[in-house]
This record gives structure tokens, sequence and C-alpha cells, in this order.
């Protein structure tokens, strides 16, 4: 790979640094309005530079072709663990790269309008900036731990985001919430690499001798480039050994690394952050917590997909935690009433749907790899505009709640076209890009011989058509529900515009063979029944949404009051917010508070007292402190006498 | 004459300026202060820069090594029938504390600017401090060491007992009783490696070229790691920190925290690890035991606190046992990341100190309880205090992350002397504690700087002046500094580690 824009592809995310910096020093006080122009056009230079790759890179003869084509040397731990920042250039990075570059300037251009006005509009586009750069930068990283500073730099950012509006009690407990389960998982993927550090450096150093298992490891070898982690020769040698408690290292090291995936993720049971990190700017919402930084999670797996698919039992986890949370969410989802919480949990269902495709991946079969990021390229741009539209209609509104809604359909007919776009395209109808990529997926379980896993794909597409249209309905058909929703009127061209651009996207971003281009020379077919399949079970779902909700009946009513206690269970989430809330509360009466209770009253307790004991005996030898001369005198003379008796005992 | 006596000079000569200016100019003191730390702190950059250098010149035989190579070296006899010397030099371990002391210093008398009651003793003995914690990193004569390590922590008894707040003479006589008897734990030490080498010198690499039985290490070794691990806030030592922190006015608990704790770590390094190599790997075991439960039963303490500096001192204790469990990891990383802890710890905390000083000023109060909403008055101070606790919780781009992920690694791959399972364990429990960090970091600042403002009297306070401005711009910078590229760091001090671990 060369030429002018491989060597320096990390003009790409230098682009949101060079903004944040310009909006600094320029956008302060009365010119804050500036911040908006600056931090778009940072981002829309960027996102043309990016296409310039791709376009260089469809150019190449070796299609799939993956190279560092640029990197310095950063943090160098010891020889052959040297950390080097760079640009890893194959398929997926290149795909992360146009839907983080596309959705994240399409989210700036919309930000103009929703965010006019806002008292903290430089912060605000200081911040997207730099969760803008920290993404490119976790893409494009050729090892693991420059995915994990910038994994960290993602969850800071977004962090920043959440407790944006830092006066409201909801948000700063968001933000801290978000922060903290995302950093519980992170100890797991740093613990990850600290086993991956410690064995691929042990099989690097041991190249270099006669009985080598990394053929050819040279100085340059570095234990943690993915480049090392995914050759066969040492997943081959790691599956051999036994790690800690006799278990498989290979499988132990990749599930590590999982469950930091599955926490930015938002898999179960680390989901409990995303929905309510909704207490963000809904521009925020539909960049990071819908479109990308969510999506990390699976492009690690991804990236890590060699040594997955290697140790077959992490493989296997992954299918099933991505299947479950795919249930799991779109139950909960049928039952929110707040406009963006059933778009995160559709999120987290949609997220299960990539985690599940990559479960039921291997190395034979890679048809599940490609189902994966097809959908995460797909899913970026619908569920974006889903989230783009619930800002407009809450800018328009005033409230999250559907039950102050309905009627939109004529006051917001732009955001209304647009948004029903997107229901139909995640709800699974062709032929826009929900369609092909669900299919995809689910073909690729069918392959498998998963039939669980199938089954639970059918049935959630059927869900997901369910709550998505239920929602479409609550929001934009019927009447108004409330005063605001009476007087609501259509958003800006500032921000219908970009609706208009990603409902295009929506409707023809099925249409490109993105699975062709992320496993080229693989062979991929279709699948009528398949087909057939998913387009029944959508349909089923968004005639069950009408049935339920499309007249003037209480059938909805009905049938949640007729379920009872299972309902309310749904309705909160089965509780696991309040068993996190218990298990804190335990750790901070049980651990915090007593450790620093031992503090002050043991060990420090221990010292004073020691100080005590000093003083009493200090003050018994008072009585030899007379001041008188004399006493001193005699005291001094029989000592002398004793030493020198002592002295004449030792001598003989 | 050797440039690093003018790091103790400078000093001195600028406590003397200070001194003799008449009380009517008060304000001309600060002024002194400032430029002499200036002068030091830009004679400490010039002077890495040559060292690195000479360092450049000479690569490649570094790595042969197993005496410390020592720069600008100087010796001038003074007692020497004891074969006692004024024997000053440095290495790039002792390059980077320099330099930490000179960031510290300068902006410790920035965040001094408004000190007016009794500024001449002040600035004084603040400076006289400084002239002893220079003194304690230039020395290669133990015995001139030990005499800099008293003159640095004695004046910290009266800047404390007179300058200090709440419950001061209790504090100031706790702090300076608890590092008198860890320095009497050194001195039996230093004394027996001294006569066990012959009774003939104190110099470090002469001393270092003598082969000490094991008996001898195993019982020295523990008193030295011990005698400096209570000015390194080693548990269960540490408890002086907390009340000497609360009680010390800002500029004191920055250089207290920032620099002073720090020579507990270096002590560490530089006599006991490197002199005893066999003593290390016996008791290795035992004092990384002591250092795990330093990192997160300190972070667990620290969620509970109420005071502002309570808080910062028990986050200390935790990120203060990262230098010492680096080092017991015995080997490349770990003494690596043990000293990039050091600088990283010592300006993050200096920063912590500095904020905590400037809010303080402003809102009398440090009860966390009764703070709420500042960020709307004082955004430049928000910001920071946000930076710092950033880099407190470890988060990359910023140094402590560079510091805890070396030490994490250094832990994780062990040594041959210790059971790599238990070191494991450690190292995993150590790891843990970036999440209880993050629980208390974020806790605390959401406290103090989100929400509604939670007193109508806050409406009316103002952020940073330029001097504060200044002060916490640079702390910042040096944090984001070493974050971002590390290679300045870890090429000053790389050199300086490998022979100590070549001993091993």
């Amino acid at each position: 790979m060369t030429g002018f824009i491989f060597e320096n592809a990390w003009l790409i995310p230098a682009m949101p640094l060079i903004a944040i910096l310009l909006i600094a020093v320029l956008a302060r006080g009365e010119n804050r309005g500036l911040a908006g122009m600056i931090g778009s056009a940072a981002i829309g230079v960027a996102f043309l530079m990016t296409c310039w790759l791709g376009v260089s890179y469809l150019r190449l003869a070796d299609q799939g072709a993956a190279a560092v084509t640029w990197s310095i040397e950063w943090l160098r731990y010891q020889d052959h663990l040297v950390v080097s920042l760079g640009t890893l250039i194959d398929p997926i990075s290149l795909l992360l790269l146009v839907v983080v570059t596309s959705v994240s300037l399409l989210v700036h251009v919309y930000s103009l309008g929703y965010m006019a006005g806002d008292e903290g509009f430089s912060r605000y586009y200081v911040f997207l900036s730099l969760f803008t750069f920290s993404m490119l930068g976790l893409v494009l990283a050729p090892n693991l731990v420059q995915m994990y500073v910038f994994w960290e730099l993602v969850g800071v950012s977004s962090f920043l985001l959440i407790g944006f509006y830092y006066t409201l009690p909801e948000a700063i407990a968001a933000s801290k919430k978000a922060f903290i389960v995302t950093r519980f998982a992170d100890l797991f993927f740093l613990a990850g690499i600290l086993v991956l550090g410690f064995y691929v450096h042990q099989l690097v150093v041991a190249g270099g001798s006669a009985a080598s298992v990394v053929g050819a490891a040279t100085t340059q070898t570095q234990a943690l480039d993915f480049a090392t982690i995914n050759a066969d020769s040492v997943l081959l040698a790691l599956k051999g050994q036994t790690g800690i408690f006799g278990t498989d290292l290979l499988t132990v090291a990749m599930l590590l690394v999982f469950v930091g995936a599955a926490g930015k993720s938002a898999m179960f049971p680390l989901h409990v952050w995303l929905p309510d990190a909704m207490a963000g700017p809904t521009p925020v919402s539909a960049l990071i917590h819908a479109a990308t930084m969510v999506v990390a999670g699976v492009y690690l797996v991804a990236r890590m997909f060699p040594g997955f698919a290697a140790s077959e039992d992490a493989l296997r986890v992954v299918a099933a935690v991505g299947s479950f949370t795919c249930l799991f969410a779109a139950v909960i989802a049928c039952t929110q009433t707040d406009i963006k919480r059933v778009l995160a949990f559709s999120t987290l269902s949609q997220i299960g749907y990539m985690m599940l495709a990559l479960g039921v991946a291997s190395a034979e079969h890679p048809a599940g790899f490609g189902a994966s990021m097809f959908h995460l390229y797909t899913h970026a741009f619908f569920k974006a505009l889903l989230f783009l539209g619930a800002g407009s209609v809450i800018h328009a509104v005033g409230s999250n709640e559907v039950t102050e809604m309905g009627g939109l359909r004529k006051k917001m007919p732009w955001t209304h076209a647009t948004f029903l776009t997107a229901t139909l395209a995640i709800a699974g109808v062709p032929p826009l890009a929900g369609f092909f990529s669900k299919d995809e997926i689910l073909g690729a379980a069918w392959d498998g011989h998963h039939a669980l896993i199938f089954g639970v794909g059918v049935f959630v597409a059927s869900l997901t058509a369910f709550y998505m249209f239920r929602l479409y309905i609550l929001t934009f058909l019927g009447g108004c529900r409330s005063a605001e929703a009476e007087r609501a009127h259509e958003s800006p061209p500032v921000m219908t515009i970009p609706l208009v651009v990603l409902g295009v996207m929506s409707l023809c971003g099925g249409w490109i063979g993105v699975s062709h281009f992320v496993l080229p020379g693989v062979e991929l077919h279709a699948h009528l029944a398949v087909m057939g399949i998913s387009v029944a079970a959508a349909a089923v779902g968004i005639g069950a949404a009408f049935w339920m909700y499309g007249g003037q009946t209480n059938r909805a009513e009905t049938i949640a009051r007729s379920l009872g206690g299972v309902y309310r269970l749904v309705k909160h989430k089965f509780y696991i917010d309040e068993i996190y809330l218990f298990l804190t509360h335990m750790i901070f009466r049980f651990i915090a508070a007593p450790a620093a209770w031992f503090d002050r009253h043991v060990v420090d307790g221990a010292m004073n007292l020691s100080a005590a004991v000093v003083h009493r005996f200090a003050a018994g030898m008072n009585v030899f402190q007379t001041g008188q001369v004399q006493t001193y005198g005699i005291w001094m003379i029989n000592g002398t006498i004793l030493v020198m008796v002592f002295l004449w005992l030792v001598q003989r | 004459m050797s440039w690093l006596s003018l790091l103790i000079l400078i000093p001195l000569a600028t406590a003397l300026g200070v001194v003799v200016t008449p009380e009517s100019k008060w304000y001309a003191r600060r002024w002194i202060a400032l430029w002499g730390t200036g002068i030091v702190l830009a004679l400490s950059f010039v002077m890495s820069a040559t060292y690195m250098q000479a360092v450049q010149q000479r690569a490649g035989d570094a790595s042969l090594l197993t005496v410390s190579k020592m720069e600008f070296e100087h010796a001038v006899p003074w007692f020497s029938s004891m074969g006692i010397e004024y024997h000053v030099g440095v290495d790039g371990i002792s390059m980077a504390m320099i330099v930490l002391t000179a960031i510290i210093i300068f902006t410790g008398v920035l965040a001094s600017w408004d000190v007016k009651e009794r500024s001449r003793e002040f600035f004084a003995f603040l400076l006289v401090l400084v002239t002893g914690v220079f003194g304690v990193f230039i020395s290669v004569d133990l015995f001139l060491f030990f005499v800099f390590y008293e003159v640095a922590v004695l004046p910290m008894y009266l800047l404390i007992g007179v300058w200090g707040t709440g419950r001061k003479e209790y504090s100031a006589m706790k702090l300076t009783l608890m590092l008198m008897v860890g320095s009497a734990f050194v001195l039996v030490g230093l004394l027996a490696l001294y006569h066990a080498a012959g009774a003939a010198t104190f110099d470090l690499n002469k001393l270092a070229m003598v082969d000490y039985s094991a008996d001898l290490q195993s019982w020295v070794f523990p008193c030295v790691f011990v005698g400096f691990g209570v000015l390194g806030a080693l548990f269960p030592f540490h408890t002086w920190s907390p009340d000497g922190h609360a009680s010390a006015p800002t500029a004191v608990s920055m250089l207290h925290a920032g620099v002073l704790m720090k020579l507990g770590g270096y002590g560490v390094l530089r006599v006991a690890v490197y002199l005893m190599p066999e003593g290390a790997k016996q008791w290795a075991l035992f004092f990384l035991v002591l250092t795990t439960i330093n990192i997160v039963y300190g972070a667990y303490a620290a969620i509970k606190q109420t005071d502002l500096k309570y808080f910062t001192a028990y986050s200390s204790v935790s990120h203060c046992g990262f230098v010492l469990f680096g080092l017991c990891s015995l080997n490349l990383m770990g003494f690596k990341g043990a000293v990039i802890q050091m600088f990283s710890h010592g300006i993050m905390t200096g920063l912590f100190f500095g904020l905590i000083g400037m809010v303080y000023g402003r809102s009398k109060t440090r009860d966390l309880t009764k703070m709420g909403g500042l960020s709307r008055r004082m955004p430049w101070l928000a910001t920071s205090f946000y930076i710092g606790g950033l880099a407190s919780l470890g988060l990359p781009g910023l140094s402590g992350f560079v510091a805890e992920s070396t030490v994490f690694l250094g832990g994780f791959f062990g040594n041959r002397w210790v059971d790599s399972s238990t070191m494991r364990v450690c190292t995993l429990l150590a790891t843990s504690s970036i999440v209880v960090t993050a629980v208390y970091v974020l806790r605390g600042l959401a406290r103090v700087f989100q929400g509604k403002i939670s007193n109508p009297q806050f409406n009316q306070l103002d952020d940073a002046t330029v001097a504060e401005k200044l002060c916490t711009g640079i702390l910042v910078a040096t944090l984001a500094i070493v974050g971002m590229y590390p290679p300045v760091l870890i090429d000053l001090i790389e050199h300086a580690i490998v022979p100590i671990v070549n001993r091993f």
C-alpha cells in the first residue's frame, strides 16, 4: 500500500484534534458560534480524506490487504513490548472509518441547529471532536494497547457528553454510571492485555531460538500487535497451554477481552449504563450511543476474531451473550414509553445481533463475520437516523414521553418520512438496508446449524418490527395527546438535511456488498427460504403493532393487564438496576466504610498508642532528669565504673 | 564546583534574599522566590538535555553495566578519616526527580502568591526545605544523602505547625515523629552497610561493589525499606500522611505529597534495592503484599472521605503504593513504572493540593457535603481539577496511564524469586483499584463542581487569578506532555534503570 493518503492516514484523526485546539483558541465567549463551524469543517475534511483512502484502497490489486501504513514509537515497556501509535488499514478499519466520519459529520451539522443558543455550545463541540478523534484512533489501532488507549478516551468523551447538562442530577448520575460500569469491564480487558502480553511475549522471545513457534521473530516483532496475536502459529501455541486453575489459556484471555467488549457494547449484564446514557443531548446518543462507540465491542471481537475462532469456547460465549442480549433488550423495548429509551433498548438488541453473527462464524465459514460487519454498517445509518429523528421530535414537543406525542405526521413531514424509512429499515422490510444485513445474519446462523440461535434471531426480528412500529404509531399517527404536540412544527433545514441523507443511506445502504468487501474471495450465497421467513416475521410484528396500537382501542392495556406481574417485571427492566444498586450499596457499607474506620481507629490508633507508651516511658525517665549537677556526676562516675568492670571482665 | 551544587546554592541564596528583604517590601519576597525557583527550573531542563546527550554518546554500554553511571560528578573530601565526602552526581532517575522538584517548587511559589502572614519565614523555610530535597537527589555519598534528608524533613514541622490549619500542632508532631523513627531505621541500615564494607566509604557506587552476605542483607534490607517506606506511605505506617496533609498550608502539601513522599520510593530504589539485591529477593513477596494492601485499601478508604484534603491524601496512599509495588516486582518494567509513577504522581498530587488550596481559599470549606455547582463560577479550576482527576484514574493520554500500565505489566511478568501465581493475584488486585479510583474521583468531582450551586454565597466567587492559572497550567501541561508522548520521560530514566536491573 503506497500513496500519500496511506502513509499519512494519521491525518484523518488529526483533523478533529486540530478542531479542538482551534475551538479552544478562537471560539470563546461571543464567538462561540464559530465552534460548530470549525468542528463540522474539520470532520468534513476527515470524511473527504476517508473517501480518498477508500477509493485508493479499492484500486489496489490485492483486495483484503492489511498493512500498518504509518507508525511512531510511543510507549516502550521492554523489548518486544514496544507500543507504537499507528494506522492499520484493512477492510474492517476502512469500513468503520467510513461509518464514523460520515455519521459524525452529519451529527456535527445537525447539532448546529439542535444545540443552537446553548450556553455550552463550544464545550459541546470540543467534546464531540474529542470523541471523534478518539473513535478514529480506536478504529485505526494496530495493537492492543493503542486500542485500549483510545477505548478509554472514547469512554471519557462519552462520560463528558452524557454529563453535558451538568446541573441535572440524572445526567450527573448517568455519566458516572456509564463510566464506572464500562471501567469495570475495562478492568477485565486490561487483565486480558496482561495475560496476552505475557504469554505472547514469551513465545516471541522463544522465537529467536531454534525451537521457534513464531517463524522468524525479529526485534521488530511486538507481542501486543494484532498481527502477532492473530498469527496462526501464536494461536496454536497458546491453545495448547494451560493458564490459571488449569483452564485453557487462550479461552481465558479471549474471555477477558470479551468482557471489555461487552462493557463497551452494553451486552447483558453490563448493559445498565446505556439506557441511562440517554440523559445526554440527543445527537450525542445518535453518534456515540447508537452508531459508533457502542459497536466498538463488536469491532474488538472482529479485530481479534482469529483468537476467538481458535478458542471455540470463547466464540460460543460470544454467541450466547449476543443472542441473549438481543432477545432480552427487545422484550424490554416493547414496554418502554420514553422514545429514547425504546431506541436505546433497540440498540442493545441490534448489537446483540452483531455479536451473535460473530458467534456463529468460524474460520471455515466466515459468513457470519461479514454479516456482522454488514449489520454494523447499516445499523449505524438507520439507528443514527432514528435518534436524530427522535431528537427532532423532542425538540418540537419538549418531552421524551410518547404519551405526550401523537399525530406529528402532518406537522413534521420530513421528520416523519425519514423516521418511517428508518423504521422500515430496522424492521427488515425489503429492499431497505436492514433487510439485507439481518438476512445475512440469519442465513449464517442457518448455515452453521445453530437452530436455537436462528430461532431467537427470527423471533427478535419479529419483536423488532413490533416495538418499532409501536413507537412509530404512538409518535406520529393518531391524534395529538398534548398541547405541545399540537403546536409542534418542523425543525430547520440544518437538522432535516442530515435526516434526508441518512434516509437515503437507510434506503440504499444495503445494496452495497459490504460482506464481499470484508471477506474478499469467500463464496457467499443468498437463502430464499431464510428471506421468506424473515419477511414473514417482520410482517407479523408490524401487523401486531397496528392491531394493538393502530386504532382507538385499549387492546394494549388489556394485554398488559392480563400479563400482570410479567409485564411489570419487563417494564422495570427485570429490576437489574435495583440489583446493581443494592450491590454497590453493600460494597460501600461493608468494604469502604470499614476501611476508613479501620484506618482512623485501628492503624492510626496503634500509632497513637505507641506514641502514648513512649510518652509514659519518657515521663518515667524524668526521675533521672533532676537538673542537679551532683546527681549527674554520680551517675556518670557509676556508669564509668560499670563500663570499666565490664571491659575488665571481657578482657579476662 | 559542579553544576549540581548550583541546585542547592540557588535555593539557599534565594532563601537568604527573602530573609534580608525588609518587612515594608513583603511583596518583593514572592518575586525573589519566583525568580530563584524559576532559574532552578530552567537549570533542571538544561541539565536534563545535557544528560541526555551524554547518555546518547555512550549508548550501548549501559546495557552491560551493573553500577549506576553518574554524570556531572564532583567530589570533595569532608570527613576524610571516616571516608565521608561531599560527592554529588546524577543519573536519569535523580534527573527526573530534580525536574519534578523544580516544577513543584516553582508552581508552589505561585500557589503561595498571597501568603502575607510572616511571609519572610514562610518562603525561607520553603526554600530551605527544597534545598534539602535537591540535596538528597544529587548525593552520591550516603552520609551526605542522609544529612540532606534530615534537612528536608525538619522545616516541615515548622511549616505545618505555624502556617497550618486545624489540628496543626498534633499533625506536625505526628508527622515529624513518624518520619524520624523512619530515619532512625534508615540510619541503622546505612551504618550496617558502611561497616560491612570496611568502614572506609559512604560512596554509593563503592558500596555497590561490595558483596554483602545474605544474612546481613536479610535484616538490613527490611530495615531500610521500612525506614524509607514510612515516608513513601507504606501500609501501616502511612497514617501521618492524611493528618499531615490536611493541616499543611497549600505549598507545603504540594511539596510534601509531590516531592517528599517520593524520597521514600527513591531511597528504597537507590539504597535498598540497588545495594541489596539478595535482601530484595528474600523480602519482595512480603513487601509486595503490603503494597498491594496500600493500593487497594487506600482507594477504598478514599471513597468515604468528606474532607477534600483527606480524600486526596488517601488517594495518595493508594497511588504511592504503585511506586513501592513496582519496586517489589524486581524487573525492568516494575522499576521503570515505579519511577514514572513517582514523577507522575508528584505532578498530579501537586496539582490536587494546589487546586484544593485555591478552592478552599474561595469557598472557605473543604467539606464535600457542603460544596456543589462550583464549575459554573470557576471553570478554569474545575477543568484543571477534572484533568487531574482523570490522570489519577489512569486515563490514557495523561501520565498516570503510562506509569500504571508499566507497573501492572511489571507485576504480571514477575520474577524468578517470587511465586508467579502470587505475583499475578497481587497484580490483579492492584489493577482492580482502577475501578475504585474511578468511583471516588468521579463522586468527589461531581460533588464539588457539578449540580446546582449549593450555597448562595458561592455565587460571588471568582475563577483563578493569573498566578493560579500559570500554576495549574504548568502542572496540567506536564501531565499531558508525559501522557501523550511518554518517550520524553522514558528516554531520560531508562538508561539509569538498566544497571539496577542487571544486578538481579
